[in-house]
C-alpha cells in the first residue's frame, strides 16, 4: 500500500474529512431540519387535541378490517402511537425522507458550497456516503421522533393498555410494544425507497424544491398506479405496492411474508437507487 | 437491474395460449332406455402437439349449479396447460344444451357423461387403455363434483376423480339431522334448497363452482309448468312437496338418493381425491367424510383435502387455491397421466389465521397429517359447560329467526364477520364454560349432550358452537349449524333424556383466556322450522356437560413463500459482498495510483501541462500549459470566456479534464487528490451556507477538512476578511463585498501552499482592492505561491509577479509582469490622416503599420528598430500633423490583439 495522503497539507487524512459529527451539525443549523423534526412532535399532540373534541360521532372512516385501527386509536398509548404512524406513514414521513435526503446535496450545490467541499477535498465517495449517513440519521430520527412522542403522550393520556385490533386478540403491552418496534423497522425500510429516489435526485441537480418534490411526486404516482388493479402482477413492482403490509404484523399469527416482499423490494430499489446515485457523483463534473 | 428487467418481462409477457379449443353439439342419447337424445353444447381443449401419433390423457370437467361450460373455462385452461385434453360441456337443463335437469341422475346426466366418454374414445388424439376406453379423469366442484362420484361409480372406465364441495347424500345435505337420524326426520335447509330451484342461485365458487346466473329459470321452454322451469317433473313435484310442509316423504328421499354417490360409493374404483370446503353451510365437510369413507372401503386410494372455502367462502385465498391445484395435478398426473409417484393419502387442511393487510382478503396456514382421521380427529379435548335448564319459545312460522350464514350471497367473509350472526332473547339457551387455559386446534365434528322438555313432545332445535373472547364477542366457525329434530319429549326437563348432538365439522382455533358457549336456538332462518309456537326448556345432563373437542396435531405446510425470506438474506448477503467487491475493488486501485512524485516539480506548486477539456463537440480549453513557481503571484488573464474559469474548475478537481496532466509539487492531481489540501480556492463567487453567519460558515468549512482546529490561522483569515463585527451576521445578509472577502478568508484558512483566485477583486470597491493587492504579494512570500485570474489587464499588471494571457483556450503569452509589460517595438501614434501616414510609413525599411479599425486617426506601428524620433520626423515631413505618440507594451499588444480579432472571447467557460 502506497501513501495515501501523498503530498497532502499536514493534519489533512481524506477518512477524516467531512467528520459524521461536521455534516450533522451542518444539517441541523438548518431550519427545515428543525422544523422537520418539530412537526413529528407536534403531529401526535395535535391529533391528541383534536381527539378531545371527539363528540362520539359514528364516522365511517372504511378501510375494511383495518379501519378499525382508527376508532381503536384512544385506547391506549400503543394504539395511539399506531394510529399516528397510520396516518403519517404514506405521506407524512415520506415528505420528511425525502426532504432530507433530497435537500442534502443538491441545496449545496445550490449554494455552491458543494465545490468548496470537493476542493478540501472531501473525497467524492466519502462526501455521498457521509451525506446519505447523516440523512437516513435524521429520518431515522424523524421516524422515532414521531413513534416516541406518540407513545409518550399517547400512554400519558390513555394508559399503558393491551395493543388492540380487530384482526387480532389483544396483545399485552410488552409484546404489543414489540410489534410497535417491528412496524417501526418495516416503515424505515420502505422508505429507504423514498430515501433513495431523492438522494439520486439530489446528487443529479442543484434545485433541492425539485429533488424532494420530484420524489414525493414519484412516490404518489407509484401509489395512484398500485390503486390500478388492470395492471395486475406489474403492481407487484411498484415501490408502493408494499408500502402498508405493515398492518400484517397486527394479526396473530403475525403475517410476514408481504412484509418479507415489501422488504426486497425496498432494498432493491434503494440499492438500485444508491449505486446510481454513487456512480453519478463520483464520475460527473460539477458545474455548480 | 437484472432481476428487476426480468421480472417486468415476465409480468408484461404476451400469455401464449398453448392449446386449441372446438365447439361442437353433440348429441348424446340417455334416459333410463339409453334411446333419449338430448343436445349437448361441449368445448374441447386440445393442449399443442396433441394427435393421433401424440395422444393425450383427457379429463371430463363438469361446472356447477347453474353455471355453463364457459364457468369452467379457467380451470380448462390450466389443465389443458400441463398437457390434458379438456372436455367441458353445459349439462342438460342449463344454457345452451337441452334437455332437463334431473339433479345428476344416473340414467340422465350421468349417462349423459358416459356418452361424451365414448366420443373421446372416437377421438384420434386420446390415449385409450382399449378400444373405447379412453384414458380420462372426471373433475368438478359443487354440482359438477356429484356428477363426478357418480361417473366413477357408474362408469369403470373413469381413471381418477376430482370431486370438490359436493354432497355424499343429497337428501341428508338438504334434510340434516344431527342426533344420526334419517332425512326422512331432517330439518330442511330452505333457503339453500330455495336458492337452488329459484332462478337467483348463486355461490362464490366461481369458476370452479355455480356461477350466479338466471340460466335454470330462464331456458323455460314455452308450455312448460311456469313453477318448474327446467327441471324435471318428478324433481320439481319433490321439490313442491319438500318446501310446502318443510319435511321429506321417503319418495321424496329415494328420488334424491338417486342423485347421490352414497349409492354408488362401493363401485368406485377410480382413485379420488376429494376436496371439501370449510366454509360450507351447503354441503360441509361431514360430506366428504362419508364419501372418503364409503370409497376407501372398497381399498380405492382417496385422498382428502379441506380448504378455507366453499359453497359460503368462495375458492378461498391464494395459498388454498394453489395448494388444492398443486394436489389435482399431482392426483392427475400419476393416475391418468401416468407419471410422477404416487401421491401420498396425506390428509391436508388450513385454518384461517388473519386477514391480508393487502388484499383484504383472509390468510391461511396450512397443515398436514399422514393419514386421514374422519372427523373425530386423531384425539380429542373435553371443555366442559354449563348452565341451568333455560325455556326458549318457538316463534310462530319460525319468524323471527336466529341468522347463522347467508345463503347465497357469496360474500365470502359473511359467515366470519362478528354482528350478522345474531341469536335472539328468548328463543335461545346458552351453556358456557370457565375460560380456556389454553388453546384448542379443533380440527372435526365436535360433539355436546344435551336434554330437551317440549309440551307437544316434539321440538326442532339448532344446536351452536361459540367461541366467546374476553370481551363478549361471540364467532360462529363459518355459520355452521347443527339442526336436530327431537321427538317423544317429556314436557317436564327433569325427565328429559340426554341425546348426543353432532355440530359440524370445523377448523378452529380457540385462543386461551376465550370461551366455549354451547347455543341452543329454536329458529334459524336458513332451516324451515315448526309453524305452531311453543316453549320448550332445554338443559344440559347435571346442568354442566362436556363438549368433545377433535383435534388433529398437523405438520404446517411450509408456506412457498417461505422462499421469500431465503431471497430477503440472500438479497442482504448479495448486497454486502457486493460492497464489500465494491470497496476492496477501489482500494486497490487507488492504491495502484501513481503516487510518485515528478522529479522535476517537486518544489513546484502548479505545473499544467497540455490541459484540454472539451464538452461534447466544444473545447473549452484547447491547451494551456504553464507554471507557478513558489514566490510568485500568477495571473490567468484573458477575455471573458478564454477558458480560464475551466482550468481553475480542473485544478480544483471538479471537472475532468479531457487531456493533459497538472502537477502540485509534483504530484499528479486529479480529482480528490490529497495534494488538493494544499490550494487554498475560491473559484466562481463564493459558496455559503446563508443561514450561518460569516464566522460560522469559517468554523464549518474548517470542520469539514477534518483538520486540526489550530492549523486553521482563522484569526489571520479574519483579518484579512476585515470584516468586523458582521461576521456574526448571517451570509445572507451581506454584500457581495462582503462575500467576496469572507470567500477570500476561507480560501486562506491553513494558509495553503497555492492561493488560487478567480476574479478576486470583483465586487470590491477600490481602497478593498488596493489592500487585497498587498495580502496577496506578502501572501506569496514565504515561498507560498498565488494564482489569480483576471479579465482586468491593470489589475493583473498590479498584482502579479507573473503572467499567462489566454484566448479562446490557448494561452497567447507568458512570463513575467516586468517584462511583458516592458516596452514594445510598436508605438500609437495619433495623426491628422491616418490613411496617408500609413502610405509614408510603409515606404520606410522594415515598418508596417495597422490603423485601428473605426478610427481615421489612429495608428498601431510596429517600428522594428527605427528610432521613434525618426518615424515622427518622417511624418510631419510629409506634412502629417502628429497629435500623440504612445509608446506601447507587450502585454497591451498582446491584449489588443485578442481583443481586436474577438471582442467577446469563445464563448462562456
Amino acid at each position: 500500500m502506497t501513501d495515501l495522503q501523498a503530498g497532502a497539507a499536514a493534519g489533512y487524512r481524506a477518512a477524516r474529512t467531512l467528520p459524521i459529527r461536521a455534516e450533522w451539525r451542518r444539517q441541523w443549523s438548518r431550519a427545515r431540519t428543525r422544523w422537520a423534526l418539530g412537526l413529528m412532535v407536534a403531529l401526535p399532540l395535535i391529533i391528541l387535541i383534536a381527539f378531545q373534541f371527539d363528540n362520539g360521532g359514528d364516522d365511517d372512516n372504511g378501510g375494511g378490517e383495518f379501519g378499525s385501527l382508527i376508532d381503536l386509536a384512544t385506547s391506549g398509548g400503543l394504539n395511539f402511537t399506531l394510529f399516528c404512524l397510520y396516518v403519517s406513514a404514506t405521506f407524512l414521513l415520506v415528505v420528511a425522507v425525502a426532504l432530507f435526503c433530497g435537500d442534502t446535496v443538491a441545496s449545496e450545490a445550490q449554494w455552491g458550497s458543494l465545490r468548496y467541499l470537493l476542493a478540501v477535498p472531501v473525497p467524492r465517495a466519502r462526501l455521498v456516503a457521509v451525506k446519505l449517513v447523516v440523512a437516513l440519521g435524521y429520518s431515522g430520527l424523524a421516524l422515532l421522533t414521531l413513534a416516541g412522542t406518540a407513545l409518550a403522550v399517547g400512554t400519558a393520556r390513555y394508559g399503558w393498555e393491551p395493543l388492540r385490533s380487530t384482526v387480532a386478540n389483544e396483545i399485552a403491552p410488552g409484546a404489543g410494544l414489540v410489534r410497535l418496534l417491528a412496524i417501526l423497522g418495516y416503515l424505515a425500510v420502505v422508505l429507504l425507497v423514498v430515501a433513495g429516489l431523492a438522494f439520486l435526485l439530489s446528487v443529479s441537480t442543484d434545485a433541492p424544491l425539485g429533488a424532494v418534490g420530484g420524489a414525493v411526486l414519484l412516490w404518489i404516482l407509484s401509489s395512484i398506479l398500485d390503486q390500478i388493479s388492470a395492471l395486475g402482477a406489474v403492481r407487484n413492482l411498484l415501490p408502493t405496492h408494499y408500502s402498508t403490509a405493515w398492518l400484517g404484523l397486527l394479526s396473530t399469527p403475525t403475517q410476514f411474508d408481504d412484509v418479507v416482499k415489501g422488504a426486497i423490494s425496498a432494498v432493491v430499489y434503494a440499492t438500485l437507487f444508491w449505486s446510481l446515485a454513487f456512480w453519478r457523483f463520483t464520475r460527473k463534473d460539477v458545474t455548480s | 437491474m437484472l432481476v428487476l428487467a426480468g421480472a417486468v418481462t415476465w409480468a408484461v409477457w404476451p400469455d401464449d395460449p398453448d392449446y386449441r379449443t372446438q365447439d361442437a353439439r353433440i348429441i348424446v342419447r340417455s334416459g333410463p332406455g339409453g334411446d333419449e337424445p338430448v343436445d349437448l353444447d361441449t368445448r374441447l381443449f386440445l393442449p399443442d402437439g396433441a394427435s393421433a401419433t401424440d395422444k393425450v390423457p383427457a379429463v371430463l370437467l363438469a361446472h356447477g349449479f347453474g353455471g355453463t361450460k364457459e364457468s369452467t373455462y379457467a380451470d380448462a385452461e390450466d389443465l389443458a396447460g400441463i398437457g390434458y385434453a379438456v372436455l367441458t360441456w353445459t349439462a342438460r337443463g342449463f344454457g345452451r344444451s337441452g334437455g332437463q335437469i334431473h339433479l345428476d341422475d344416473p340414467d340422465y346426466e350421468v349417462r349423459d357423461a358416459q356418452r361424451l366418454v365414448d366420443w373421446l374414445a372416437a377421438r384420434p388424439e386420446i390415449r385409450t387403455d382399449a378400444p373405447g376406453d379412453p384414458r380420462v379423469g372426471v373433475v368438478g366442484s359443487s354440482y359438477g363434483g356429484g356428477l363426478a362420484l357418480l361417473l366413477a361409480g357408474q362408469d369403470p372406465r373413469i381413471d381418477a376423480a376430482v370431486p370438490m364441495a359436493t354432497w355424499n347424500d343429497l337428501a341428508g345435505a338438504f334434510l340434516p339431522e344431527s342426533t344420526g337420524q334419517g332425512p326422512v326426520e331432517g330439518v330442511f335447509k330452505k333457503t339453500w334448497a330455495g336458492l337452488f330451484f329459484g332462478n337467483g342461485a348463486g355461490s362464490g365458487l366461481g369458476a370452479l363452482g355455480e356461477l350466479p346466473t338466471g340460466v335454470a329459470a330462464a331456458g323455460v321452454t314455452a308450455g312448460a309448468d311456469p313453477s318448474c322451469g327446467r327441471f324435471a317433473a318428478d324433481v320439481c313435484a319433490a321439490y313442491q312437496r319438500i318446501a310446502t310442509t318443510g319435511r321429506a316423504d321417503q319418495a321424496a328421499v329415494d328420488l334424491l338418493r338417486r342423485s347421490s354417490p352414497a349409492a354408488v360409493l362401493d363401485k368406485i374404483k377410480a382413485p379420488t381425491l376429494l376436496v371439501q370446503g370449510t366454509a360450507d353451510t351447503l354441503f360441509p365437510l361431514s360430506e366428504a367424510d362419508a364419501n372418503a369413507r364409503g370409497i376407501a372401503a372398497n381399498g380405492t386410494p382417496v385422498r382428502v383435502a379441506w380448504f378455507t372455502g366453499g359453497h359460503d367462502g368462495g375458492d378461498g385465498p391464494q395459498s388454498d387455491r394453489d395448494r388444492v391445484k398443486f394436489l389435482m395435478a399431482q392426483w392427475l398426473d400419476h393416475y391418468v397421466k401416468g407419471t410422477g409417484d404416487t401421491p401420498a393419502t396425506s390428509f391436508t387442511w388450513s385454518r384461517i389465521t388473519g386477514f391480508n393487510a393487502l388484499d383484504r382478503g383472509v390468510v391461511t396456514s396450512g397443515y398436514s397429517d399422514p393419514a386421514y382421521p374422519g372427523l373425530a380427529g386423531t384425539s380429542s379435548e373435553a371443555v366442559t359447560v354449563s348452565g341451568p335448564a333455560q325455556p326458549v319459545a318457538n316463534p310462530p312460522s319460525g319468524n323471527p329467526a336466529a341468522i347463522s350464514s347467508l345463503p347465497g350471497t357469496g360474500g365470502g367473509l359473511s359467515s366470519f364477520v362478528n354482528g350478522i350472526v345474531t341469536d335472539l332473547p328468548g328463543q335461545h339457551a346458552r351453556f358456557t364454560s370457565e375460560p380456556l387455559d389454553r388453546p384448542f386446534d379443533i380440527v372435526g365434528a365436535p360433539t355436546v349432550r344435551i336434554r330437551a322438555a317440549s309440551p307437544t313432545g316434539e321440538a326442532v332445535l339448532f344446536v351452536k358452537l361459540y367461541d366467546v373472547d374476553p370481551k363478549g364477542v361471540a364467532t360462529l366457525s363459518s355459520g355452521l349449524v347443527a339442526p336436530v329434530r327431537l321427538t317423544g319429549l317429556p314436557a317436564d326437563i327433569g325427565q328429559a333424556q340426554p341425546v348426543q348432538v353432532t355440530l359440524p365439522a370445523i377448523v378452529h382455533r380457540v385462543e386461551a383466556g376465550h370461551t366455549l358457549r354451547i347455543a341452543v336456538a329454536t329458529a334459524d332462518q336458513a332451516f324451515a322450522t315448526p309453524n305452531q309456537p311453543a316453549v320448550y326448556t332445554v338443559a344440559v345432563p347435571d346442568d354442566a356437560t362436556a363438549v368433545t373437542l377433535p383435534t388433529v396435531t398437523g405438520e404446517p405446510i411450509a408456506s412457498p413463500q417461505v422462499i421469500w425470506r431465503y431471497v430477503l438474506v440472500g438479497l442482504l448477503a448479495a448486497i454486502a459482498i457486493g460492497l464489500a467487491v465494491v470497496v476492496l475493488v477501489v482500494r486497490r486501485r487507488r492504491s495502484r495510483h501513481d503516487t510518485s512524485v515528478h522529479p522535476e516539480y517537486a518544489d513546484v506548486p502548479l505545473r499544467v501541462d497540455g490541459l484540454r477539456k472539451e464538452y461534447g463537440d466544444f473545447v473549452a480549453v484547447d491547451r494551456v500549459d504553464f507554471e507557478v513557481k513558489r514566490g510568485q503571484v500568477v495571473g490567468l488573464l484573458g477575455p471573458n470566456g478564454a477558458g480560464k474559469t475551466t482550468t481553475l474548475r480542473v485544478l480544483m478537481g471538479l471537472t475532468n479534464p479531457t487531456a493533459g496532466q497538472i502537477h502540485v509539487f509534483g504530484h499528479q492531481l486529479v480529482p480528490g487528490s490529497p495534494v488538493l489540501s494544499r490550494i487554498g480556492a475560491l473559484v466562481e463567487g463564493p459558496g455559503f451556507l446563508p443561514h450561518l453567519s460569516g464566522l460560522a460558515n469559517l468554523k464549518a468549512y474548517w470542520a469539514a477538512t477534518g483538520r486540526p482546529e489550530a492549523e486553521a490561522e482563522l484569526d489571520r483569515a479574519l483579518e484579512i476578511a476585515g470584516l468586523g463585527a458582521s461576521v456574526h451576521r448571517r451570509v445572507k445578509t451581506y454584500s457581495h463585498g462582503m462575500r467576496q472577502r469572507l470567500a477570500i478568508a476561507q480560501a486562506m484558512l491553513g494558509l495553503p501552499d497555492l492561493l488560487v483566485l478567480d476574479e478576486p477583486t470583483d465586487g470590491l470597491d477600490p481602497p478593498q482592492i488596493a489592500e487585497m493587492r498587498r495580502v496577496l504579494k506578502r501572501y506569496a512570500t514565504d515561498g507560498r505561491a498565488v494564482l489569480v485570474s483576471s479579465h482586468l489587464l491593470a489589475e493583473v499588471e498590479q498584482t502579479c509577479t507573473h503572467v499567462v494571457v489566454v484566448n479562446k483556450g490557448a494561452i497567447v503569452a507568458s512570463g513575467p509582469v516586468d517584462d511583458i509589460v516592458g516596452e514594445s517595438p510598436t508605438v500609437q501614434i495619433e495623426v491628422s490622416d491616418a490613411t496617408a501616414a500609413a502610405g509614408v510609413l510603409g515606404q520606410l525599411a522594415g515598418v508596417r503599420s495597422v490603423s485601428v479599425e473605426g478610427d481615421s486617426r489612429q495608428l498601431v506601428v510596429d517600428t522594428n528598430g527605427t528610432a521613434r524620433s525618426e518615424v515622427v520626423a518622417e511624418l510631419v515631413r510629409a506634412g502629417i500633423g502628429v497629435e500623440r505618440v504612445v509608446p506601447r507594451r507587450r502585454l497591451e499588444d498582446a491584449f489588443l490583439a485578442l481583443v481586436g480579432e474577438s471582442s467577446s472571447g469563445s464563448g462562456d467557460r
